[in-house]
């Protein structure tokens, strides 16, 4: 199992940038930190998810 | 007031140690608008040595509602209002302004900063900030904000760490739109979650 923003899911065969797409995330608005670090934009594409990665996808929205 | 009243009043609240700590510490404020000039503000009371305040923006009259400009700094770049207002402050700090966009390119601008607080409105550009502040410069602090519009709880507004070094100081959802608008005490809630962040992140302290 997977934990993505706290819930754990059931993924396989996926990369970060795919779920992203997937999940309706803008990956323009986006952060992620993967296994406790943050995740280089230029590794979204290569990082495949696996059993046990915790992530935490940030969507940032407009203020300040 | 002399440069001695002031650091030696500061050293009375604080204690010499933690003023020391503030007082050789170097802080990127980029955006001066709602977050970012009630940052500069609470950093520069706090005693911070050093401000670097990025901001490419003219104070205009929409800026009043939530941000540290009086009517007078009307039309003034907010970098040059801003050093205007902390110079009243803190007049014997260093305040070092770039009346510039940052992006991905001039990143440098930040450079001898250890602490960078991301003060943008924009959240492509706060992404970019952010995703390119830990990827570049991987051993600064990033203070960043997210979600802070609308009439909402002050209860949602909170500070969440990722990573060992990114902070996101907000409710993490309260988008502005058509619907919705920024106001003044919930924004400074949330520049002072960062302010007090920083603060924290000065005096060893990582944990939220």
């Amino acid at each position: 199992m997977v934990k993505i923003n706290g819930t754990e899911l059931d993924i396989t065969d996926k990369s970060v940038a795919e779920y992203i797409a997937e999940n309706n995330f803008d990956i323009k608005r986006v952060a992620v930190e993967f296994n406790g670090d943050i995740l280089p934009k230029s590794h979204y594409e290569t990082t495949m998810i696996k059993d046990g990665d915790n992530i935490e996808i940030v969507s940032f929205v407009g203020g300040g | 007031m002399t440069r001695n009243e002031w650091y030696s009043t500061l050293e009375m609240r604080h204690g010499a140690e933690l003023q020391k700590k503030f007082s050789s510490a170097s802080v990127a404020v980029c955006g001066l608008g709602g977050l970012g000039s009630n940052v500069a503000v609470s950093l520069a009371r706090a005693g911070i040595g050093t401000l670097c305040l990025i901001d490419f923006d003219r104070v205009d009259i929409s800026n009043l509602h939530r941000q540290q400009y009086t009517v007078k700094q009307l039309e003034m770049y907010k970098t040059e209002a801003m050093k205007q207002t902390l110079s009243c402050i803190a007049p014997f700090y260093n305040i070092i302004t770039h009346t510039t966009r940052l992006t991905e390119e001039n990143l440098s601008l930040v450079a001898d900063c250890s602490i960078v607080c991301e003060c943008f409105d924009n959240a492509e550009c706060k992404a970019m900030l952010v995703n390119k502040i830990s990827e570049c410069y991987p051993d600064k602090y990033i203070i960043s904000a997210c979600g802070m519009s609308g009439l909402h709880t002050n209860n949602t507004i909170q500070t969440k760490r990722l990573g060992k070094k990114l902070y996101i100081c907000g409710d993490g959802t309260s988008d502005i739109n058509d619907d919705t608008t920024l106001f003044a005490p919930r924004v400074m809630l949330c520049a002072s979650h960062q302010a007090n962040t920083v603060l924290r992140i000065i005096a060893g302290k990582y944990e939220v």
